[in-house]
Protein backbone atom coordinates (compact mmCIF):
# COMPACT_ATOMS: atom_id res chain seq x y z
CA UNK A 1 0.00 0.00 0.00
CA UNK A 2 1.31 3.54 -1.12
CA UNK A 3 2.49 5.52 1.68
CA UNK A 4 2.69 2.72 4.22
CA UNK A 5 5.31 1.18 3.46
CA UNK A 6 6.85 1.05 6.90
CA UNK A 7 3.41 0.49 8.71
CA UNK A 8 3.34 -3.13 10.35
CA UNK A 9 1.48 -6.31 10.84
CA UNK A 10 1.13 -7.53 14.38
CA UNK A 11 1.39 -11.48 14.02
CA UNK A 12 -2.42 -11.38 14.40
CA UNK A 13 -3.20 -9.57 11.09
CA UNK A 14 -3.99 -12.22 8.73
CA UNK A 15 -6.67 -13.55 11.41
CA UNK A 16 -8.34 -10.16 11.90
CA UNK A 17 -8.77 -9.84 8.29
CA UNK A 18 -10.44 -12.85 8.03
CA UNK A 19 -12.72 -12.21 10.66
CA UNK A 20 -13.43 -8.59 8.89
CA UNK A 21 -11.25 -6.06 10.68
CA UNK A 22 -11.30 -3.10 9.34
CA UNK A 23 -7.67 -2.65 9.65
CA UNK A 24 -6.38 1.09 10.19
CA UNK A 25 -2.72 2.72 10.81
CA UNK A 26 -2.31 3.29 14.07
CA UNK A 27 0.78 3.75 16.10
CA UNK A 28 3.23 2.19 13.19
CA UNK A 29 0.77 -1.00 12.80
CA UNK A 30 -2.43 -1.95 11.19
CA UNK A 31 -4.96 -2.47 13.72
CA UNK A 32 -9.02 -3.33 13.46
CA UNK A 33 -10.88 -0.89 14.59
CA UNK A 34 -13.54 -2.60 14.18
CA UNK A 35 -14.85 -5.99 13.13
CA UNK A 36 -18.57 -6.25 13.24
CA UNK A 37 -19.61 -3.61 15.27
CA UNK A 38 -18.17 -0.90 17.60
CA UNK A 39 -21.61 -0.69 19.71
CA UNK A 40 -21.64 -4.65 19.23
CA UNK A 41 -18.07 -5.42 20.41
CA UNK A 42 -18.48 -2.60 23.38
CA UNK A 43 -21.78 -4.99 24.50
CA UNK A 44 -19.97 -8.25 23.93
CA UNK A 45 -17.00 -7.02 26.25
CA UNK A 46 -19.63 -5.76 29.18
CA UNK A 47 -21.28 -8.71 28.83
CA UNK A 48 -19.75 -11.57 27.79
CA UNK A 49 -15.98 -11.96 27.03
CA UNK A 50 -13.88 -9.98 23.99
CA UNK A 51 -10.57 -10.76 22.95
CA UNK A 52 -8.24 -7.50 21.69
CA UNK A 53 -4.49 -7.52 19.95
CA UNK A 54 -2.63 -4.91 21.53
CA UNK A 55 0.39 -6.63 20.13
CA UNK A 56 1.26 -2.72 18.90
CA UNK A 57 1.94 -1.97 23.03
CA UNK A 58 5.75 -1.49 23.90
CA UNK A 59 7.64 -3.89 26.14
CA UNK A 60 10.43 -3.02 28.28
CA UNK A 61 12.72 -4.40 31.21
CA UNK A 62 14.53 -2.74 33.78
CA UNK A 63 17.01 -4.58 35.12
CA UNK A 64 20.08 -4.83 37.88
CA UNK A 65 21.23 -4.38 41.51
CA UNK A 66 20.26 -0.50 41.42
CA UNK A 67 17.06 -0.64 39.36
CA UNK A 68 14.88 -0.32 42.57
CA UNK A 69 16.50 3.12 42.55
CA UNK A 70 15.69 3.93 38.90
CA UNK A 71 12.17 2.48 39.02
CA UNK A 72 11.22 4.57 42.12
CA UNK A 73 13.22 7.55 40.43
CA UNK A 74 11.53 7.65 37.52
CA UNK A 75 7.63 6.81 38.29
CA UNK A 76 5.69 8.57 40.55
CA UNK A 77 3.62 5.96 41.86
CA UNK A 78 5.44 3.07 44.24
CA UNK A 79 6.60 0.37 41.67
CA UNK A 80 9.61 -0.49 43.86
CA UNK A 81 8.55 -1.80 47.38
CA UNK A 82 5.24 -3.71 46.34
CA UNK A 83 5.82 -7.66 46.33
CA UNK A 84 7.17 -9.21 43.33
CA UNK A 85 4.10 -10.64 41.34
CA UNK A 86 2.31 -7.12 41.60
CA UNK A 87 1.17 -5.08 38.90
CA UNK A 88 1.46 -0.99 39.23
CA UNK A 89 -0.34 1.72 37.47
CA UNK A 90 1.73 4.90 36.87
CA UNK A 91 2.47 8.20 35.37
CA UNK A 92 6.19 9.03 34.31
CA UNK A 93 6.49 12.43 35.14
CA UNK A 94 8.76 15.06 33.03
CA UNK A 95 10.54 17.80 36.02
CA UNK A 96 7.60 19.85 35.06
CA UNK A 97 5.27 17.88 36.25
CA UNK A 98 4.12 16.95 32.61
CA UNK A 99 3.55 13.26 31.75
CA UNK A 100 5.87 11.58 29.37
CA UNK A 101 3.47 8.76 29.48
CA UNK A 102 1.57 6.66 31.53
CA UNK A 103 2.19 2.51 31.94
CA UNK A 104 2.12 -0.42 33.51
CA UNK A 105 5.26 -1.54 36.23
CA UNK A 106 5.58 -5.49 36.66
CA UNK A 107 7.32 -6.38 39.77
CA UNK A 108 8.97 -9.75 38.70
CA UNK A 109 11.80 -9.43 41.79
CA UNK A 110 13.85 -6.66 44.13
CA UNK A 111 15.91 -6.66 40.84
CA UNK A 112 13.50 -6.86 38.14
CA UNK A 113 10.76 -4.72 36.35
CA UNK A 114 8.64 -5.77 33.24
CA UNK A 115 6.90 -2.44 31.85
CA UNK A 116 4.09 -2.02 29.24
CA UNK A 117 3.87 1.67 27.33
CA UNK A 118 1.69 3.00 25.25
CA UNK A 119 2.88 2.33 21.48
CA UNK A 120 2.54 5.93 20.34
CA UNK A 121 5.11 6.69 22.55
CA UNK A 122 7.27 3.37 22.73
CA UNK A 123 10.15 5.06 21.45
CA UNK A 124 10.19 8.27 22.79
CA UNK A 125 10.03 6.56 26.00
CA UNK A 126 12.78 4.16 25.90
CA UNK A 127 15.01 7.21 24.91
CA UNK A 128 13.86 8.33 28.45
CA UNK A 129 14.38 5.49 30.56
CA UNK A 130 17.90 4.89 28.93
CA UNK A 131 18.32 8.88 29.58
CA UNK A 132 17.18 8.63 33.77
CA UNK A 133 19.21 5.23 34.05
CA UNK A 134 22.21 6.93 32.91
CA UNK A 135 23.68 3.22 32.92
CA UNK A 136 22.67 2.33 36.54
CA UNK A 137 20.54 -0.48 35.19
CA UNK A 138 19.94 -2.45 32.09
CA UNK A 139 17.16 -0.70 29.71
CA UNK A 140 15.96 -3.53 27.24
CA UNK A 141 13.44 -2.82 24.67
CA UNK A 142 11.77 -6.33 24.26
CA UNK A 143 8.92 -4.48 22.48
CA UNK A 144 9.84 -6.36 19.17
CA UNK A 145 9.64 -9.57 20.45
CA UNK A 146 6.29 -9.81 22.40
CA UNK A 147 2.76 -10.02 21.19
CA UNK A 148 -0.24 -8.72 23.67
CA UNK A 149 -3.56 -10.22 24.11
CA UNK A 150 -5.97 -8.84 26.34
CA UNK A 151 -9.29 -10.67 27.33
CA UNK A 152 -11.57 -9.11 28.92
CA UNK A 153 -15.46 -9.18 30.18
CA UNK A 154 -17.95 -10.77 32.46
CA UNK A 155 -16.70 -14.45 31.56
CA UNK A 156 -12.86 -14.06 30.55
CA UNK A 157 -11.90 -15.33 34.12
CA UNK A 158 -13.37 -18.80 33.35
CA UNK A 159 -11.98 -18.49 29.93
CA UNK A 160 -8.48 -17.49 31.19
CA UNK A 161 -8.74 -21.08 33.59
CA UNK A 162 -9.88 -22.91 30.71
CA UNK A 163 -6.56 -22.03 28.73
CA UNK A 164 -4.52 -21.57 31.60
CA UNK A 165 -5.46 -24.04 34.10
CA UNK A 166 -7.86 -23.33 37.63
CA UNK A 167 -5.13 -20.98 39.24
CA UNK A 168 -6.05 -18.41 36.53
CA UNK A 169 -8.70 -18.11 38.76
CA UNK A 170 -7.40 -17.42 41.90
CA UNK A 171 -5.33 -14.39 40.55
CA UNK A 172 -6.15 -11.32 42.38
CA UNK A 173 -6.75 -8.09 40.33
CA UNK A 174 -3.34 -6.13 39.16
CA UNK A 175 -1.20 -8.89 40.17
CA UNK A 176 0.52 -11.59 37.37
CA UNK A 177 2.18 -14.72 37.23
CA UNK A 178 4.24 -16.91 33.95
CA UNK A 179 1.90 -19.46 32.93
CA UNK A 180 2.92 -22.04 29.91
CA UNK A 181 0.65 -22.37 27.13
CA UNK A 182 1.91 -24.96 25.24
CA UNK A 183 5.56 -25.05 26.25
CA UNK A 184 5.64 -21.53 25.55
CA UNK A 185 6.24 -19.05 28.84
CA UNK A 186 4.12 -16.23 28.58
CA UNK A 187 3.25 -13.75 31.25
CA UNK A 188 -0.43 -13.53 32.45
CA UNK A 189 -1.78 -10.60 34.33
CA UNK A 190 -4.83 -9.84 36.01
CA UNK A 191 -4.62 -5.74 34.38
CA UNK A 192 -6.92 -4.10 31.37
CA UNK A 193 -8.40 -1.03 30.39
CA UNK A 194 -11.90 -2.07 29.88
CA UNK A 195 -13.20 -2.03 33.72
CA UNK A 196 -14.07 -5.69 33.36
CA UNK A 197 -12.67 -8.79 34.73
CA UNK A 198 -10.28 -10.57 32.58
CA UNK A 199 -6.39 -10.09 31.80
CA UNK A 200 -3.64 -9.25 29.42
CA UNK A 201 -1.06 -12.14 28.23
CA UNK A 202 2.46 -11.01 27.15
CA UNK A 203 3.25 -13.74 24.53
CA UNK A 204 6.34 -14.41 22.30
CA UNK A 205 5.54 -13.33 19.25
CA UNK A 206 6.06 -17.00 17.54
CA UNK A 207 2.80 -18.44 19.82
CA UNK A 208 0.43 -15.36 19.36
CA UNK A 209 -1.62 -16.80 16.30
CA UNK A 210 -1.78 -20.45 18.44
CA UNK A 211 -2.83 -18.62 21.57
CA UNK A 212 -5.55 -16.72 19.80
CA UNK A 213 -7.13 -19.29 17.86
CA UNK A 214 -7.26 -21.31 21.15
CA UNK A 215 -8.84 -18.34 23.42
CA UNK A 216 -11.32 -17.73 20.51
CA UNK A 217 -12.13 -21.83 19.94
CA UNK A 218 -12.07 -22.49 24.30
CA UNK A 219 -14.41 -19.28 24.28
CA UNK A 220 -16.73 -20.29 21.75
CA UNK A 221 -19.20 -21.45 24.71
CA UNK A 222 -18.59 -18.16 26.75
CA UNK A 223 -19.67 -16.20 23.84
CA UNK A 224 -16.00 -14.57 22.85
CA UNK A 225 -14.75 -12.13 19.74
CA UNK A 226 -12.60 -9.75 18.38
CA UNK A 227 -12.25 -6.67 20.10
CA UNK A 228 -11.37 -3.59 17.60
CA UNK A 229 -9.98 -0.14 18.90
CA UNK A 230 -13.08 1.55 18.60
CA UNK A 231 -14.70 -0.67 21.54
CA UNK A 232 -11.51 -0.24 23.52
CA UNK A 233 -11.84 3.00 23.06
CA UNK A 234 -15.34 3.61 24.35
CA UNK A 235 -15.13 0.91 27.41
CA UNK A 236 -11.98 2.78 28.38
CA UNK A 237 -14.08 6.13 28.39
CA UNK A 238 -16.67 5.14 30.24
CA UNK A 239 -14.52 4.25 33.05
CA UNK A 240 -12.43 7.17 32.99
CA UNK A 241 -9.20 5.64 31.98
CA UNK A 242 -6.91 8.47 30.42
CA UNK A 243 -5.84 7.88 26.65
CA UNK A 244 -2.38 9.32 25.97
CA UNK A 245 -2.51 12.00 23.38
CA UNK A 246 -6.28 13.09 24.19
CA UNK A 247 -6.31 13.47 27.92
CA UNK A 248 -2.99 13.62 28.94
CA UNK A 249 0.63 14.49 27.75
CA UNK A 250 3.21 16.21 28.91
CA UNK A 251 1.41 19.80 29.14
CA UNK A 252 -0.82 18.18 31.77
CA UNK A 253 0.01 16.32 35.16
CA UNK A 254 -1.37 14.14 37.39
CA UNK A 255 -2.73 15.76 39.75
CA UNK A 256 -4.38 17.67 36.95
CA UNK A 257 -5.55 14.44 35.15
CA UNK A 258 -7.14 13.01 38.51
CA UNK A 259 -4.28 10.99 39.06
CA UNK A 260 -3.26 11.92 42.50
CA UNK A 261 -4.25 8.15 43.45
CA UNK A 262 -0.88 7.24 41.73
CA UNK A 263 1.68 9.72 43.03
CA UNK A 264 2.80 8.39 46.37
CA UNK A 265 5.02 11.69 47.45
CA UNK A 266 6.41 9.72 50.79
CA UNK A 267 8.55 7.08 49.07
CA UNK A 268 11.06 9.48 48.42
CA UNK A 269 12.20 11.84 45.70
CA UNK A 270 11.12 11.25 42.00
CA UNK A 271 11.01 13.75 38.40
CA UNK A 272 8.39 15.89 38.39
CA UNK A 273 8.21 15.52 42.49
CA UNK A 274 8.45 19.06 43.20
CA UNK A 275 5.92 20.65 41.36
CA UNK A 276 3.14 17.81 42.18
CA UNK A 277 3.94 18.68 45.73
CA UNK A 278 2.87 22.59 45.01
CA UNK A 279 -0.31 21.32 43.21
CA UNK A 280 -1.40 19.09 46.10
CA UNK A 281 -0.68 21.85 48.61
CA UNK A 282 -2.45 24.57 46.54
CA UNK A 283 -4.52 22.88 44.31
CA UNK A 284 -4.75 23.07 40.59
CA UNK A 285 -5.98 25.49 38.52
CA UNK A 286 -8.02 22.79 36.21
CA UNK A 287 -8.89 19.27 36.50
CA UNK A 288 -9.58 16.63 34.39
CA UNK A 289 -13.60 15.73 34.69
CA UNK A 290 -15.95 13.25 33.71
CA UNK A 291 -19.30 15.12 31.95
CA UNK A 292 -22.66 13.83 30.42
CA UNK A 293 -24.39 15.55 27.02
CA UNK A 294 -27.80 16.66 28.21
CA UNK A 295 -28.70 18.37 24.61
CA UNK A 296 -28.48 16.50 21.05
CA UNK A 297 -25.22 15.91 20.21
CA UNK A 298 -21.60 14.13 20.49
CA UNK A 299 -18.71 16.29 22.11
CA UNK A 300 -15.56 15.32 20.24
CA UNK A 301 -11.64 15.94 21.12
CA UNK A 302 -10.88 19.87 21.03
CA UNK A 303 -14.54 20.92 21.46
CA UNK A 304 -14.44 24.07 23.67
CA UNK A 305 -16.35 24.05 27.14
CA UNK A 306 -18.37 26.91 28.15
CA UNK A 307 -19.83 28.79 31.12
CA UNK A 308 -21.62 31.74 30.55
CA UNK A 309 -20.68 32.49 27.05
CA UNK A 310 -17.09 32.22 28.39
CA UNK A 311 -14.24 29.18 27.71
CA UNK A 312 -13.37 27.20 30.58
CA UNK A 313 -11.95 24.33 29.55
CA UNK A 314 -11.78 21.84 26.32
CA UNK A 315 -13.03 18.13 25.71
CA UNK A 316 -10.13 15.63 25.45
CA UNK A 317 -12.56 12.37 25.27
CA UNK A 318 -16.25 11.93 23.78
CA UNK A 319 -18.12 9.32 22.38
CA UNK A 320 -21.56 7.74 22.80
CA UNK A 321 -21.72 5.59 25.12
CA UNK A 322 -22.71 2.46 23.90
CA UNK A 323 -23.52 1.43 28.08
CA UNK A 324 -25.33 4.47 29.07
CA UNK A 325 -26.96 5.28 25.70
CA UNK A 326 -25.78 8.95 26.13
CA UNK A 327 -22.82 11.36 24.50
CA UNK A 328 -20.28 11.22 27.68
CA UNK A 329 -16.94 12.66 28.05
CA UNK A 330 -13.86 14.34 29.22
CA UNK A 331 -12.72 17.77 29.83
CA UNK A 332 -10.34 19.73 31.47
CA UNK A 333 -12.39 22.66 33.02
CA UNK A 334 -10.96 25.28 35.50
CA UNK A 335 -12.05 25.58 38.77
CA UNK A 336 -14.69 26.16 40.32
CA UNK A 337 -16.19 24.88 37.45
CA UNK A 338 -14.95 21.36 37.58
CA UNK A 339 -17.19 20.69 40.72
CA UNK A 340 -19.83 17.69 39.88
CA UNK A 341 -23.04 18.90 38.96
CA UNK A 342 -22.01 22.33 37.35
CA UNK A 343 -23.67 22.89 33.81
CA UNK A 344 -21.68 23.32 31.11
CA UNK A 345 -21.79 23.95 27.50
CA UNK A 346 -20.03 22.29 24.66
CA UNK A 347 -19.50 24.26 21.28
CA UNK A 348 -19.85 21.78 19.06
CA UNK A 349 -17.87 23.29 15.62
CA UNK A 350 -19.53 26.77 16.42
CA UNK A 351 -22.67 25.60 14.62
CA UNK A 352 -24.08 24.85 18.07
CA UNK A 353 -23.75 24.53 21.78
CA UNK A 354 -25.27 21.98 23.41
CA UNK A 355 -25.71 21.41 27.43
CA UNK A 356 -23.77 19.24 29.45
CA UNK A 357 -23.04 18.07 33.19
CA UNK A 358 -20.17 17.68 35.00
CA UNK A 359 -20.79 14.24 36.76
CA UNK A 360 -18.74 12.50 39.64
CA UNK A 361 -16.64 9.37 37.45
CA UNK A 362 -16.68 6.71 36.71
CA UNK A 363 -20.00 6.77 34.82
CA UNK A 364 -20.53 2.71 35.28
CA UNK A 365 -19.76 0.95 38.52
CA UNK A 366 -17.67 -2.12 38.36
CA UNK B 1 -15.92 2.11 -3.39
CA UNK B 2 -18.91 2.89 -5.31
CA UNK B 3 -19.58 6.16 -7.50
CA UNK B 4 -22.48 6.94 -9.67
CA UNK B 5 -21.82 8.21 -12.43
CA UNK B 6 -24.74 10.86 -12.73
CA UNK B 7 -24.02 12.19 -9.61
CA UNK B 8 -21.78 15.46 -8.77
CA UNK B 9 -19.43 15.54 -5.76
CA UNK B 10 -17.40 17.82 -3.51
CA UNK B 11 -14.06 17.46 -2.06
CA UNK B 12 -14.97 16.90 1.34
CA UNK B 13 -17.55 14.40 -0.07
CA UNK B 14 -21.01 15.39 -0.38
CA UNK B 15 -22.53 13.81 -3.71
CA UNK B 16 -25.32 16.00 -5.26
CA UNK B 17 -27.72 14.90 -7.69
CA UNK B 18 -30.19 17.16 -9.68
CA UNK B 19 -33.72 16.23 -9.54
CA UNK B 20 -35.28 19.21 -11.70
CA UNK B 21 -34.62 22.33 -12.64
CA UNK B 22 -33.07 24.13 -9.79
CA UNK B 23 -33.91 21.39 -7.56
CA UNK B 24 -31.19 18.84 -5.76
CA UNK B 25 -30.77 16.09 -3.60
CA UNK B 26 -27.26 15.86 -0.96
CA UNK B 27 -25.88 13.32 1.11
CA UNK B 28 -22.56 11.91 1.56
CA UNK B 29 -20.34 9.50 -0.39
CA UNK B 30 -19.70 5.92 0.33
CA UNK B 31 -16.34 6.97 0.63
CA UNK B 32 -17.81 9.00 3.59
CA UNK B 33 -19.86 6.47 5.19
CA UNK B 34 -17.12 4.22 5.13
CA UNK B 35 -14.87 6.48 6.66
CA UNK B 36 -17.04 6.99 9.45
CA UNK B 37 -17.89 3.66 10.47
CA UNK B 38 -21.48 2.96 11.87
CA UNK B 39 -23.44 6.32 12.43
CA UNK B 40 -25.86 6.79 15.27
CA UNK B 41 -27.18 10.41 14.79
CA UNK B 42 -27.56 13.71 12.63
CA UNK B 43 -28.53 16.50 12.67
CA UNK B 44 -29.38 18.94 9.83
CA UNK B 45 -30.92 22.09 9.04
CA UNK B 46 -34.80 22.77 9.13
CA UNK B 47 -37.17 23.17 5.82
CA UNK B 48 -36.47 26.96 4.95
CA UNK B 49 -33.29 27.33 6.19
CA UNK B 50 -30.49 28.76 3.85
CA UNK B 51 -27.85 27.76 3.28
CA UNK B 52 -24.81 29.18 1.89
CA UNK B 53 -21.75 27.01 -0.19
CA UNK B 54 -18.97 25.97 1.65
CA UNK B 55 -20.73 26.40 4.86
CA UNK B 56 -21.53 23.57 7.41
CA UNK B 57 -25.60 22.78 7.36
CA UNK B 58 -25.48 19.59 9.91
CA UNK B 59 -23.34 16.97 11.56
CA UNK B 60 -23.29 13.58 11.23
CA UNK B 61 -22.11 11.41 14.05
CA UNK B 62 -20.65 8.02 14.04
CA UNK B 63 -19.55 5.76 17.19
CA UNK B 64 -15.87 6.76 16.47
CA UNK B 65 -16.28 10.16 14.61
CA UNK B 66 -18.06 13.41 13.76
CA UNK B 67 -18.01 15.04 10.56
CA UNK B 68 -19.51 18.21 9.65
CA UNK B 69 -22.07 18.67 6.02
CA UNK B 70 -20.96 21.20 4.00
CA UNK B 71 -23.65 22.55 1.58
CA UNK B 72 -22.10 22.16 -1.88
CA UNK B 73 -24.38 25.13 -3.34
CA UNK B 74 -26.25 27.91 -1.49
CA UNK B 75 -29.92 27.94 -1.82
CA UNK B 76 -33.00 26.76 0.34
CA UNK B 77 -33.70 23.55 2.57
CA UNK B 78 -36.87 22.15 0.45
CA UNK B 79 -36.87 19.03 2.34
CA UNK B 80 -35.00 16.97 4.99
CA UNK B 81 -35.24 13.02 5.07
CA UNK B 82 -36.97 12.47 7.84
CA UNK B 83 -36.54 8.47 7.43
CA UNK B 84 -32.84 9.31 9.57
CA UNK B 85 -34.19 10.78 12.09
CA UNK B 86 -35.31 6.91 13.42
CA UNK B 87 -32.74 4.96 11.79
CA UNK B 88 -29.56 7.35 10.98
CA UNK B 89 -27.42 3.92 10.11
CA UNK B 90 -29.35 4.01 6.87
CA UNK B 91 -26.34 6.12 5.18
CA UNK B 92 -24.23 3.55 5.65
CA UNK B 93 -26.52 0.84 4.22
CA UNK B 94 -27.45 2.75 1.32
CA UNK B 95 -25.66 6.65 0.71
CA UNK B 96 -26.78 7.32 -2.60
CA UNK B 97 -30.52 6.59 -2.10
CA UNK B 98 -32.41 5.84 1.31
CA UNK B 99 -29.81 7.94 2.79
CA UNK B 100 -30.06 11.12 1.21
CA UNK B 101 -29.74 14.19 3.26
CA UNK B 102 -31.82 17.32 1.72
CA UNK B 103 -32.93 18.76 -0.92
CA UNK B 104 -32.11 22.18 -1.70
CA UNK B 105 -33.46 24.83 -3.97
CA UNK B 106 -30.47 26.09 -5.54
CA UNK B 107 -29.59 30.18 -6.18
CA UNK B 108 -27.39 30.07 -8.73
CA UNK B 109 -26.98 26.82 -11.03
CA UNK B 110 -23.68 27.90 -12.13
CA UNK B 111 -22.44 26.36 -9.20
CA UNK B 112 -23.45 23.75 -10.11
CA UNK B 113 -21.00 23.17 -12.72
CA UNK B 114 -18.41 23.58 -10.87
CA UNK B 115 -18.98 20.57 -8.51
CA UNK B 116 -16.44 17.82 -9.35
CA UNK B 117 -17.58 14.94 -11.90
CA UNK B 118 -17.60 11.34 -10.93
CA UNK B 119 -14.45 10.86 -12.68
CA UNK B 120 -12.68 14.10 -10.68
CA UNK B 121 -14.58 12.68 -7.30
CA UNK B 122 -12.57 9.23 -8.44
CA UNK B 123 -9.60 10.55 -9.34
CA UNK B 124 -9.68 12.43 -6.05
CA UNK B 125 -9.90 9.45 -3.79
CA UNK B 126 -7.52 7.16 -6.17
CA UNK B 127 -4.93 10.20 -4.55
CA UNK B 128 -6.50 9.71 -0.94
CA UNK B 129 -5.73 6.27 -1.22
CA UNK B 130 -2.03 6.64 -1.97
CA UNK B 131 -1.84 9.26 0.95
CA UNK B 132 -3.64 7.05 3.43
CA UNK B 133 -3.18 3.72 2.29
Amino acid sequence: MHGHDNVRKTELFDLHVKAGGKMVPFAGFWMPVQFESIAKEHERVRTKVGLFDVSHMGEVVFRGERALSVVQRITTNNVGTVMPGKAVYTPVCLPTGGIVDDMIFYKVSDTEWFVCVNASNKDKDYQWFLRQADGECEVLDLSDSYSQIAVQGPNAPELLSRVFGDSALSMKPFTFAKKDFKGTEVILATTGYTGEKGGEIYVPNAAAVALWLELTQEGESLGVGPIGLGARDSLRLEMKYCLYGNDIDDTTTPMEAGLSWTVKFDKGDFTGRDILVRQRDEGCSRQLVTFVVEGKGIARHGYPVLVDDRQVGHVTSGTLSPTLGIAVGMAYIDRPFDAPGTKILIDIKGMKKVEARVVQPPLLKR
Amino acid sequence: MSVPKDYRYTESHEWVRIEEDNVITIGITDYAQEKLGDIVSIDLPRVGDEVERGEPVGMIDSQKASTEVFAPVSGVVLEVNELLNDDSAVINTDPYEEGWLIRIEVEDLEQIDELLSADDYEELLGKLDDEEG
